[in-house]
Parts: C-alpha cells; structure tokens; sequence
C-alpha cells in the first residue's frame, strides 16, 4: 500500500499518485493509510467498471461489423449509451429465484464469484508507481483468489435445483480444473527466469532492451513465446471466452449453470466473466509482455499505464477477434486439447526455461546454438503433439447439412 | 491486533461449529471450505504470506471441489444430501472417535516442546522459503511429491479402465 512517487519521472506519469495524495492530505495523518486504500479501491471499480460497460458496447459493435451488421447504433452516438441502457434494464428485471431453490446459495454464487474476481486486481501493476498491494507472493495470491472462483460456479448450478443446471456446472468444472492446470504451469518458467513471486518484481525483470531496440520481454525467448501461447489459450477457456464457452453455450443449452440466474445477478456473473477476463489479460501483460514497460527508448517519455492500457486492449481486442472468428469446441476435444497437448507442452517448456536460464553466460556462436536448441525444444513437441492429437481425425463430413 | 485474532478465531471456530451441526451435507461442506479460509487469514494474519496463499489455493480451490464431488458422487440422488437423524448409537461411536482424536491431538501438542516465541517475527522471503524447501527439506518435499503422482497416476489407471472407445464414436 506504499506507493511512492519516484522522483526522476514526469509530471504525468506521477499525477494519479500526486492526485490521491492530495485527496488523502486533507484528512488527519492517522486517517491517511485508510483513505488511501480506499481511494486506490474506488480507482480500480471505477476504471473497471467503466472498462466493462464500454466493452460490452466494443465486443457487439466488433462482432457486428465481423458477421456483416452494423451492431447496436440506436441508444446516443453510434449506440456509445447502450451500456447504461443495459444497465437500466438488468437493474430494474424482475429477480425470479426458483421455488424450491436453496435462496441463501442462489443470492451467494454471483456475490462470490464478483467478489474473487475483483481481489485478483489488488496485485497487478498498473504502472510504475501504480500497485495497489505490493506482496512477496503476489503471482500466488492472483491465482489463490482466481481459483476460489470454482466453488460459485458450483454452488450456482447446485443451488438452482434443475438438473441440467448441476450438469452445466459439474462441465464448466470440468473445464476450469482441467485449464487451471497448463494455466499455472505457463507461468512457473517465468518465475524460475525472474527470481520472484511478486507481479514488480517480474515487470523489473523484464526492463532494459537489447542493443538499445528490442525489449528485454519474456515473449521475445523462445520459452515465453510457448509460454504466452499457452496462457492465452488457458485463460480463454478458464473466461468462459469462446471457443471454449461451453459452459454458458447461450445457443445450445441456455446458459447452462446460469439458466436459473435472472436480472441483476445474472448481470453479475456477465461482469465477473469480464472482469475475469480483464484480469488474465493484465497478468498476461505482466508476465510476459513487459507489464508497464515502454517497447522502445524512445517511447518512455508516454506514462508508463497508458502502455499497459495499451497492451491490455491490445489482449482483449484479440479476445473478441477469437470469440468472432472460432467456433465452440465440444466438451471432449476440450479436455483432450487441455489434458493430452497443453499440458505436457508446458511441462517440457519449464525445461525449456531451465536450458534458457543455466545457458544465461553463453556468448558469441555459443549463443545461435542457444536459439537453435530453445526453439526446437518449443517446436519438436509442439507439431509430434498436434500430430498426435489430431491423428484419426480426418476432416469432418456433413452428412445432413 | 489481538481484536482481529479473535474475530479471525471466532469465524474459523463458527463456521467449523454450524458445519457439523447442519443436516445438510453440501452446506457442511462449503462452510467448511469458509473455515479452511479463515485458516488461510489466520496465516496471514501471522505474516506467515506464502503459506496463507498455497492454503487458499490447495484447501479452497482443490480440496473443497474434491470434498464436494465426493459428496455429489457418493448420494443417489439431490434430496439424499440432507442426511436423516441418525440413531443414537450412532451418535456415541462419533462422540467416542471425537474423543479419541481430541485426546490425541490435546496429547500431541502438550507434550511437544513448543518454544516461546521470541518478542518479534522472523520476516522470512519467499525466496528464502524456496530455499529451505530445496535444501534442507528437499528429501521430504520429494517424498511428498512422489506420493501424489502416485495417487494420480492410480487415479489415472482407475479412470482408464473402461471398455476401448468403438472408432465411430468420436466423429
């Protein structure tokens, strides 16, 4: 909770700093830790907040424009107040909880699951001097408190009392144990290369750039390339982001463990998938794409949150392009893709990231041997892999389409 | 702080106290998982972070599904979760085993030299934690992890032993 304004940086860079110090100072010394914690708390809903209103509006207008249709243009200027018309309208549906539901679990499963969601960004760093909580182990705390998120999908579909909602949610377990698994595994390599578990220090890691032009990110090894492709892929499924939303799969089994949900909860468990969402972007960045960090030395003088804004819009922006471009998996060739590809690959890549880091002194010729092994240590197992995973598998006939 | 030791104390103890009390198996369980959380407090509480962490992340995240599944799994059906009052035999064999254990563990831990702890905490790094874990520890953490990928790869074996899939059923 000590966020103090280095000295050396721009104006800009340090006015949300210098602007709740200056909020804070007002109140009596002993009331200052309180009122900055609350201030940095109220920072992070509000930008959040509004970051998931207006992403709702960006993911229909992109979606329209992929499937040939103009999206939602009719609430203010190109439909830009369609997310506080929606707003409007969740607020004031009518709340349907099923008779003989369990109530006290039905109105807990969406406040849980909000509530774990929105404690995973207390540890990002937003920027140089932007963290809300700085903690020794705060890469173990994201995914501690992203993993309580399991036990409200759960008592969601459970407390419904309707047996495709308990089925719906028993399939959307089995798909966030199975992705939980590579997801935490893509992320060991970059703890074994940085020496820590906090998220600043990992972005420290990352500073400085290679003959003054390319950035010292961990996506630009080979090991970090595997790993970010395999986070991505992960935190799609633990999203519920398609291709992998099986469990809400709105064309098919109608919002499988939330068929029960009505109004305003429904719309939370809709912002928690955001919010969780959000929240795997932002430690994607962190952990592999330089967090905060400017790429080029020239660029420093831009605040160093507006890069991460940037490279987190850049993430999400490619969660829709997805969700847009691929269709749903079933629930078989989910788990086999988690089980039987994404794992043993990020098992071989933390060895990867084991030759990577013990061959750190190699210079000269030695050095292209070092890319040379790396990159088919990344490569070899990932075509055997796919080879094998898609073996047997010719191309699908329609029989009846 | 000792108000908050004793609002995290009281919370652990509540929640584990309504567990056993409830008729209702599944309730039981996640107010259980709510007890293992007030653990993970009770460890933050006393600056001990990692530990705290992998407690949220083991017992909250893991052990609670793995709790729940075992309940859903073992019942016939969804009204089987609330289980009858049973016989009162039934209720002195638990009071007995209760017993037994309570005596156990009230042995255990008086008969351990449990030294007084020094005036300040030790503020001890992940890093350094690491490094206990792999040097003077390592044998037992290797034990351990042996342990579970055999558990696993029994779970594997038990899981695989069904008929081989006929080729038409995956398309």
């Amino acid at each position: 909770m000590r966020l103090l304004a280095t000295t050396d940086s721009s104006l800009l860079e340090r006015a949300p700093v210098l602007l709740r110090d200056a909020l804070s100072g007002l109140l009596p010394p002993p009331a200052r830790w309180t009122a900055n914690a609350l201030i940095e708390i109220v920072a992070i809903l509000a930008v959040f907040g509004t970051l998931f209103a207006f992403l709702t509006l960006a993911e229909r207008k992109i979606l329209g424009r992929v499937q040939n249709r103009p999206g939602p243009n009719r609430t203010g200027w190109f439909g830009l107040l369609q997310p506080f018309a929606d707003g409007i309208k969740m607020l004031t549906k009518e709340d349907i909880v099923p008779h003989a539901a369990d109530p006290v679990l039905h109105y807990l499963a969406p406040v849980a699951l909000i509530a774990f969601s929105l404690l995973t960004f207390s540890v990002i760093p937003y920027g140089r001097d932007l963290l809300a909580v700085r903690m020794d182990a705060s890469v173990l705390f994201f995914f501690a408190a992203g993993s309580a998120t399991e036990l409200s999908v759960f008592m969601a579909g459970w407390s419904s009392h309707n047996k495709y909602s308990l089925f719906a949610a028993m399939r959307a377990l089995a798909q966030l144990i199975s992705y939980e698994l590579p997801l935490l595994l893509s992320v060991v390599p970059v703890v074994l290369a940085a020496g820590t578990l906090s998220t600043a220090g990992v972005v420290a890691a990352q500073s400085g750039w290679k003959w003054g032009l390319v950035p010292h990110w961990h996506v630009f090894t080979p090991w970090g390339a595997a790993g970010f492709a395999i986070f991505m892929v992960s935190a799609l499924a633990e999203s519920n982001r398609s291709p992998f939303d099986l469990p809400e799969a709105e064309s098919e089994l109608i919002a499988g463990h939330l068929t029960e949900y009505s109004g305003f909860k429904y719309a939370l468990f809709f912002m928690a998938e955001y919010f969780g969402m959000c929240a795997l972007s932002g430690m994607a960045v962190t952990l592999f794409l330089g967090g905060w960090q400017a790429p080029l030395p020239a660029l420093e003088f831009v605040p160093s949150y507006a890069w991460f804004a940037l490279k987190l819009l850049a993430l999400i922006a490619g969660f829709m392009w997805v969700r847009a471009t691929l269709p749903r998996l079933r629930i078989d060739q989910l788990t086999r893709l988690a089980w039987k590809f994404l794992v043993p690959l990020a098992l071989i890549n933390l060895g990867t990231a084991a030759f990577w880091s013990l061959t750190y002194p190699w210079g000269g010729s030695l050095q292209l041997l070092r890319w040379a092994v790396a990159l088919a240590l990344v490569m070899g197992p990932f075509l055997l892999l796919g080879r094998r995973l898609s073996a047997g598998l010719g191309a699908r006939t329609y029989r009846y389409a | 702080m000792n108000t908050v030791l004793v609002i995290l104390a009281l919370a652990t103890l509540g929640t584990a106290a309504v567990a056993m009390s409830l008729r209702n198996l599944l309730h039981s369980v996640l107010l259980l998982t709510a007890t293992w959380a007030g653990v993970a407090a009770f460890y933050l509480w006393a600056g001990a972070e990692f530990v705290a962490f992998a407690q949220l992340l083991v017992y909250v995240g893991a052990i609670s599904m793995a709790v729940l599944f075992a309940v859903l799994l073992t019942r016939h059906s969804r009204d089987d979760v609330a289980a009858p009052p049973a016989a009162r035999s039934r209720g002195v064999y638990a009071a007995a085993a209760g017993a037994a254990v309570a005596g156990v563990l009230l042995a255990a831990v008086s008969l351990a030299p449990l030294a007084t702890a020094p005036a300040r905490a030790p503020a001890v790094s992940v890093r350094q934690l690491g490094g206990e874990l792999m040097g003077a520890h390592a044998a037992s953490l290797l034990a351990v992890a042996v342990l579970l990928t055999v558990a696993l790869v029994g779970a594997v074996v038990l899981a695989a032993g069904g008929p081989p899939e006929k080729p038409g059923d995956t398309p």
